[in-house]
């Protein structure tokens, strides 16, 4: 499945506009940190997921659930790129079964 | 102050008889003075928050005037109701038990974490029992997602993310309990023409962890200024039973049990404490790793953590907002 960067960056934009920004995102750079930024929370960083997988038909991994593939329009391009590829994704950790403390 | 001495294990040491006189003169002033209430109801799970608000209330107000209420639920621990009445029968106050299990039923709270939870364990049910929790601050990643984790009757786990849809229906379902147990709370309070005393610490008070219109509602919160550790130290003077006093905290909110720090704080109480102190007083992460064994990464996580909840939890904590003035009130 091939999608231009520009195409994937704008509907990215426009999900975070609309869901948290209340349809203002002049000021967003697309380096711009949406944890430091106070954008997404983490009920947001989940919703976030919900909206990449639903729109671009993915599944994404518990150990790509990290801020290097979440955190800013750019990364969030980078990695939806990247897996429409199928490219490997940067390694992160594994939830482990069962152990109460360590899931995602 | 030098960084060392800052974070030393005296920082949140208390002068216990002195503050629970303090405390005591402020509860009495609330409710009689204030609130023009003639007694107390407290909502007591057996747990060590809610037992020191029990027995300063006691203190405060006087035994027969204080109303200690239990209200157990079918998921609940055995033990919450055993231990909720030794703090009444130390204290010699009334007490009463209110089943909550009904009113959960009519309302679906079960059907509806349930179905949320199958959301992303299809297979969920049939005896199997959940709680969700949340990675360790030792994890590296920066982001605090809820897991669920799954047992089955066989003893079984599984651990699966959550997605946001069955987060906030597991949370939105379980939040009946909290209100329920509230709204019997005031219940009790209307009967009797009695305040409700709320049990938040300062680390569940500040953090944001209580449910907004059930544990997070009360007339008078006398130990929200106290952190976890100070609470203990209050314990142990006002004679708490030392059961109670050696109880690891627990939500007693899911089937499965859950240790609050799986729920909200991601590390050990105490230290979370020193975490939440080191914030409070600005002393940089660098300093206080040591003092809590963690390293600079792992308490500026924490910080991180603490600013986003304390940022989350003002929408708990605001009163409804008028966006109309009322001058004559």
């Amino acid at each position: 499945m091939e999608m231009d960067n520009v195409a994937i960056a704008q509907e990215v934009r426009s999900f975070i506009a609309a869901d948290y920004l209340l349809g203002h995102d002049g000021d967003l750079a697309d380096s711009a940190s949406f944890l430091e930024e106070g954008i997404l929370d983490s009920t947001g960083v989940l919703q976030l997921i919900a909206f990449l997988e639903r729109t671009y038909g993915i599944r994404v991994e518990n150990e790509e659930v990290i801020p290097n593939n979440l955190d800013s329009i750019s990364s969030v391009v980078e990695y939806v790129t990247r897996k429409l590829n199928g490219a490997a994704t940067p390694q992160g950790c594994e939830p482990s079964a069962g152990n109460p403390g360590g899931g995602v | 102050m030098s960084a060392s001495l800052a974070v030393s294990p005296y920082v949140l040491r208390i002068d216990a008889a002195t503050e629970t006189e303090r405390i005591v003169a402020g509860i009495r002033n609330v409710v009689f003075r204030q609130l023009k209430r003639r007694g107390a109801v407290i909502g007591v799970s057996g747990g060590i928050d809610s037992s020191v608000v029990a027995f300063l209330c006691a203190r405060a107000l006087r035994k027969e005037r204080v109303l200690a209420l239990f209200t157990p639920e079918t998921e609940s621990s055995s033990d919450s109701l055993r231990l909720g009445r030794m703090v009444a029968e130390a204290l010699g106050v009334r007490a009463a038990v209110e089943d909550i299990t009904p009113i959960l039923k009519a309302a679906q709270c079960y059907e509806r974490r349930d179905e949320a939870v199958r959301k992303v364990v299809p297979e969920y049910g049939g005896g199997d029992r959940c709680k969700i929790v949340l990675p360790g601050v030792h994890d590296p990643q920066r982001y605090a997602l809820f897991s669920v984790v799954v047992q089955a009757p066989d003893g079984q786990t599984k651990c699966v993310r959550l997605n946001a849809e069955a987060y906030l229906g597991i949370v939105a379902a379980t939040n009946f309990k909290q209100r329920v147990r509230k709204m019997m709370e005031y219940y009790h309070a209307d009967r009797l023409q009695y305040a409700v005393a709320g049990t938040p610490n300062r680390l569940e008070y500040d953090l944001g962890f209580f449910v907004k219109n059930g544990d997070g509602a009360a007339d008078v919160k006398p130990i929200a200024h106290l952190y976890k550790s100070q609470v203990y130290q209050l314990a142990a003077h006002l004679g708490v039973p030392e059961e109670i006093r050696r109880r690891p905290p627990t939500t007693d909110t899911y089937p499965l049990e859950q240790s609050q720090e799986e729920f909200y704080f991601m590390l050990p109480l105490e230290k979370m404490d020193f975490c939440l102190y080191g914030k409070n007083n600005g002393i940089p992460a660098a300093d206080l790793g040591p003092a809590v064994g963690l390293d600079t990464d792992q308490v500026q996580r924490v910080y991180d953590a603490i600013q986003a909840k304390r940022k989350a939890a003002q929408y708990l904590r605001a009163a409804p907002v008028l966006v109309g003035e009322v001058s004559e009130v």
